[in-house]
């Protein structure tokens, strides 16, 4: 079976320095793949470049197209959403309109329908659909940001690191969501986090980046019995 | 006392078409962060275009109509040729493409027109429509508020009510995650420039029929725009009117009862620049802007 995103020998930088040095990695269809790595390792570079943010060198491929060259408004048209870091809202318009700008490619009937899906699945959305998204709690924004998302019905999400500066009860309550999004609409989730524990958790394999390399990977379970990455990201 | 009046129902009617020019200057704000300088000599090119069509013995309504559609080709062309390969992060080196637009459409126009004034026909015939006592509404008056609140209209059905507005919304919001949602930001600020070339079509048709059609037609009313941007706040539509009908009613009653503003009532757009930038920033509607660093 093909993998739904191929990523071979990226490279990537901004301006002289390069982040990236020919990494390489995959995420099948329907799969939770997680990326980790320190402060400066080149995660944000990595779902940058997937999303066609920046320049590359090397291959992307998602599912058999080549996304090199491309720009995001068309990488999104072909079934990848992204999730920055810091979360992206449109902070000055309502929660409601952020939900149909996350639709804004679709051309089906059943918008309606997925907002109503995602407000019962995030009420607090519900709540305070006809209110400015930036008056909302970083949680909330995080939540709304994941929904508009998925509102475009992605095949593959990638979610720049969803934990940071979320209390840690609000991280586990979206990785929860994170997973069931996964589970019950079969959409591949591609996570960079520093929250090692957590995100290691909800996947199923995963890859340790330092320095723009990938330096180890396996299954969610031999990551979180090897040595060196329990004592360099798990803190154990 | 019929004076004051009098003079307020012309404030209006000039605060109306200072709202308009100030409308295109927030619809480029939103989108680009910018001023845009050249504002008032794309409009005052576009008058010319009207001013031709009339001239030939079309209709000075479809001349006029025609002169705005045609600015919306103009103003997206030159988004795309002149102000997108500036770069986006770069807004100082925009102004300052702005101010060369600003030179070069003004020399344009002296090329191809000459710098002769022409008398700009009316829509709207200055006669009474009404009168309450000494105090007299013009038709003129009546028409121009009525073209503006058409078109305040007609904006906020796009804004609010539309999905390319949305998208205009979002890219003024956050021009990053609009991409990342699929938006084609390029076309978006295209259509920006376009709407915001033929709103001041638009108000500079409105204002050559009292201050005849020249060269420098729209460097005054620029000002007052800038002035009722600034009163409003430059990111608020809704400012845009309500600052340019307080700047119209404040230069009218100035020059009339200050003596110092008597002949000079561009001064009082400057003094009120001043107070607004001093006292609230951001303007009546505008929303003020905090930067973490």
């Amino acid at each position: 079976m093909t993998p739904l995103l191929e990523v071979a020998d990226l490279e990537a930088g901004y301006g002289p320095v390069q982040v990236l040095r020919g990494m390489s990695f995959t995420v099948d269809a329907g799969e939770t793949v997680v990326i980790l790595g320190a402060n400066g390792a080149g995660k944000t570079t990595t779902i940058r470049a997937v999303s066609g943010m920046i320049d590359t060198k090397g291959s992307v491929v998602v599912d058999g197209k080549s996304v090199g060259g491309r720009r995001p408004e068309d990488i999104v048209r072909l079934g990848v959403a992204h999730v920055p870091q810091g979360r992206g809202t449109f902070v000055d318009l309502t929660v409601e309109e952020n939900l149909r700008l996350g639709a804004f490619t679709r051309k089906d009937d059943d918008v309606a329908a997925d907002m109503d899906h995602w407000y019962e699945v995030f009420p607090r959305l519900h709540e305070r659909r006809d209110q400015v998204a930036g008056g909302m709690s970083g949680g909330e924004q995080q939540m709304l940001a994941i929904a508009r998302a998925a509102m475009s019905r992605p095949r593959l999400l990638l979610l720049d690191e969803p934990s940071l500066g979320l209390a840690p009860i609000v991280t586990q309550e979206l990785f929860r969501r994170l997973q069931t999004l996964n589970q019950e609409q079969g959409t591949a989730l591609l996570v960079v986090e520093q929250n090692a524990n957590l995100a290691l958790s909800i996947a199923e394999r995963g890859y340790v980046l330092e320095a723009g390399l990938i330096v180890a990977q396996g299954t969610a379970a031999e990551l979180q019995a090897d040595e060196s990455v329990r004592q360099a990201y798990l803190g154990i | 006392m019929e004076l004051f009046f009098n003079q307020v129902i012309n404030g209006i009617q000039q605060g109306a078409i200072y709202a308009a020019l100030a409308l295109a200057l927030v619809l480029i704000f939103r989108s680009n962060s910018l001023l845009n300088f050249a504002q008032g000599e794309m409009a005052m090119f576009s008058t010319f275009i009207a001013w031709i069509l009339a001239d030939n013995g079309f209709p000075v309504v479809f001349a006029i109509l025609a002169a705005m559609a045609v600015s919306v080709v103009g103003g997206a062309i030159i988004e795309r040729t002149l102000i997108r390969p500036v770069g986006s992060d770069n807004v100082l080196a925009i102004v300052i493409v702005t101010i060369g637009i600003f030179i070069a459409t003004n020399a344009l126009a002296g090329w191809i027109y000459g710098t002769d004034g022409r008398v700009f026909p009316r829509i709207f015939a200055n006669e009474s429509l009404v009168t309450f006592g000494d105090v007299t509404v013009t038709q003129e008056t009546t028409g121009i508020i009525a073209i503006l609140l058409v078109v305040v209209g007609l904006l906020y059905l796009l804004f609010q009510h539309t999905k390319v507005g949305l998208a205009m919304r979002a890219v003024s919001s956050n021009a990053e995650s609009a991409q990342l949602v699929g938006i084609r930001v390029g076309r978006i600020l295209m259509l920006g420039w376009g709407l915001a070339a033929a709103l001041g079509a638009l108000a500079g048709s409105l204002a050559a029929p009292q201050l005849n059609l020249s060269l420098n037609l729209m460097q005054g009313l620029l000002i007052y725009a800038f002035a009722a941007a600034t009163l409003g706040g430059f990111d608020s539509p809704l400012g845009a009117v309500v600052g340019g009908l307080i700047v119209g009613v404040t230069q009218t009653l100035a020059g009339q009862y200050i003596d110092f503003f008597d002949g000079f009532e561009l001064g009082s757009a400057f003094l009120l620049i001043l107070v607004v930038l001093l006292v609230r920033p951001q303007g009546l509607f505008g929303r003020a802007v905090v930067t973490r660093v």
